[in-house]
């Protein structure tokens, strides 16, 4: 992800004076997250994807559904998989080549967000016990790049999982064989929401665009569920958070996350 | 990709198609200028179900530097698919055949490029496939002169893509996914238009000298439409009502 430059200090300056104003750089205000479009079914050839643009963030991401081996101590569970990609035209500073440790920490967060929250019914992708099981993997890729991945990686995912169709398969001579018009959703029991918040001085503000992404000092992500607990979190950067701060982004995780979750819903509508 | 109904007639007796064209028709193309906020210069296409979007960054510093030249300016291409842009899932690690597909788009923009005019700089095209379905290198490369073309890289012309085949004994413009894995020849060619030069040629199948000729013809009269709609995603853009 974009590195510090020059101009990124001097704007550190400009964007502190602000928040002592209590004003963000872009004009929102500090537990505003930027204007969020979820575009579904943007890759037909997918059994499910998404399109999301978070500010001038934007995401998409494809899920695939196919049958796979168990892991040998979950024969019993379906598995789920979740990626996350930059791509190289979504930032100057992006190189090809494997990913470094930023994009695998975004992957990884953004995957455990969506496990944690046990969005996806596992034990309903099981084609034979211990032998065939249905993957879903999420592939998010980055198309254009202004701050906080974690949170549009999220969104993307969850939406193209929300409205993704699973075919059917059955074993047939020990091979998993694909039943016709046996699709279906995939079965979700919740919707997780990731909420990404900034420590720029003693302020929190959530959803940090590229300017704040370059210029804080910490980062929280807490991903809630449906029920409007906490089932994971993460925080990066070089700085710290006090109890009480920590205490507040939790708030603010739910708070935030539950009308972004609104929004997931009316996506998962139009998917049906 | 994949398997095919081996009942699928490619052509029936009208001369129309397995998915309702002519002959000499190409499919839907929609190409737009722009779109990318980060990039230089971008381009997207739709290409019949292909879906792919191009970047371009520079001219700009070489990095590695032992890479640099001191005469030219040099380019790069990646041309990449997403793990979610055909039937199987792809694994996101770019395999021999997409390594091949940069070179030779790579090799079909350098000669249309004016690179010379920038030494010791890199010119950088990124191709993202984000939906395959047959004929990807040709809209790549169309969309990637128009993404160069909106970066404001001096070129001296536009290189315009479009395939040729034959299937049913037939030669045909623009083939398809079914008719590539069902047909008998596949002839992917770039173009330059103005300069009425080929900068991209390939083929795998079997063709008679009569057939190679009028594939050929066939390939730069599909190059010569796709051209046209190159042209007006840039006018569009610049002259017209799209965004800026």
């Amino acid at each position: 992800m974009a590195s510090t430059s020059v101009i990124d200090e001097l704007k550190k300056s400009q964007i502190l004076e602000l928040l002592e104003q209590g004003k963000r750089v872009d004009g929102r205000t500090l537990d505003e997250p930027r204007k969020l479009i979820i575009e579904i079914n943007a890759i037909p050839k997918a059994n499910g994807s998404a399109r999301v643009r978070l500010g001038d963030t934007e995401v998409i991401c494809g899920v695939k559904i196919q049958p796979d081996r168990p892991f040998p101590d979950m024969g019993d569970k379906g598995i789920f998989i979740c990626t996350a990609e930059l791509l190289p035209f979504s930032h100057p500073s992006v190189e090809t080549g494997p990913p470094g440790p930023d994009v695998i920490e975004l992957a990884r967060v953004v995957d455990r967000g969506i496990r944690e929250s046990h969005m996806i019914d596992l034990t309903q992708l099981v084609i034979q016990k211990n032998k065939s099981v249905v993957g879903v993997f999420a592939d998010n890729v980055v198309v254009d790049y202004d701050g906080n991945l974690f949170d549009a990686c999220a969104y993307a995912a969850t939406a193209a999982i929300l409205t993704a169709k699973t075919p059917k398969w059955e074993m047939k001579d020990d091979v998993p064989t694909l039943v016709e018009g046996g699709e279906s959703h995939v079965p979700t029991i919740t919707i997780p929401v990731s909420v990404t918040m900034g420590k720029i001085g003693n302020y929190i503000v959530v959803d940090p665009n590229g300017d704040e992404w370059a210029s804080m000092d910490a980062r929280i992500t807490i991903t809630t569920d449906s029920n409007g607990n906490i089932c994971a979190l993460q925080k990066g950067g070089n700085g710290g958070f006090t109890f009480d701060e920590v205490i507040k982004c939790g708030e603010l995780s739910v708070k935030v996350g539950s009308k972004i979750r609104e929004m997931l819903k009316q996506a998962k509508e139009r998917g049906q | 990709m994949g398997g095919r109904d081996a009942t699928l007639v490619l052509l029936d007796e009208n001369g129309i198609r397995c998915d309702g064209r002519k002959v000499d028709e190409p499919r839907r193309i929609m190409i737009k200028a722009g779109g990318l906020k980060n990039a230089d210069g971008s381009a997207y296409i739709e290409f019949g179900d292909n879906k792919i979007l191009v970047g371009v960054f520079g001219p700009r510093d070489v990095h590695p530097k032992h890479m640099s030249n001191t005469d030219t300016g040099i380019l790069r291409v990646r041309y990449h698919m997403e793990p979610f842009s055909v039937t199987e899932r792809k694994n996101p690690a770019p395999s021999r055949r997409e390594i091949e597909i940069s070179k030779v788009i790579k090799e079909a923009l350098e000669p249309a490029v004016m690179l010379e005019k920038f030494p010791r700089t890199a010119v950088d095209v990124y191709i993202e496939v984000l939906q395959a379905d047959g004929g990807t290198r040709c809209a790549a490369l169309s969309a990637a002169s128009v993404a160069l073309a909106d970066a404001g890289i001096p070129m001296r012309d536009m290189v315009a893509a479009c395939a040729a085949g034959k299937a049913a004994d037939t030669i045909i413009l623009d083939v398809n996914n079914e008719e590539d894995q069902a047909g008998q020849a596949d002839m992917p060619i770039g173009y330059m238009p103005s300069l009425e030069k080929i900068t991209l040629l390939q083929l795998d199948g079997v063709l008679t000298p009569a057939e190679y000729k009028k594939c050929v013809e066939t390939g730069i009269h599909g190059c010569k439409i796709v051209y046209e709609l190159q042209k007006k995603a840039l006018t569009d853009k610049y002259f017209g009502n799209g965004e800026k």
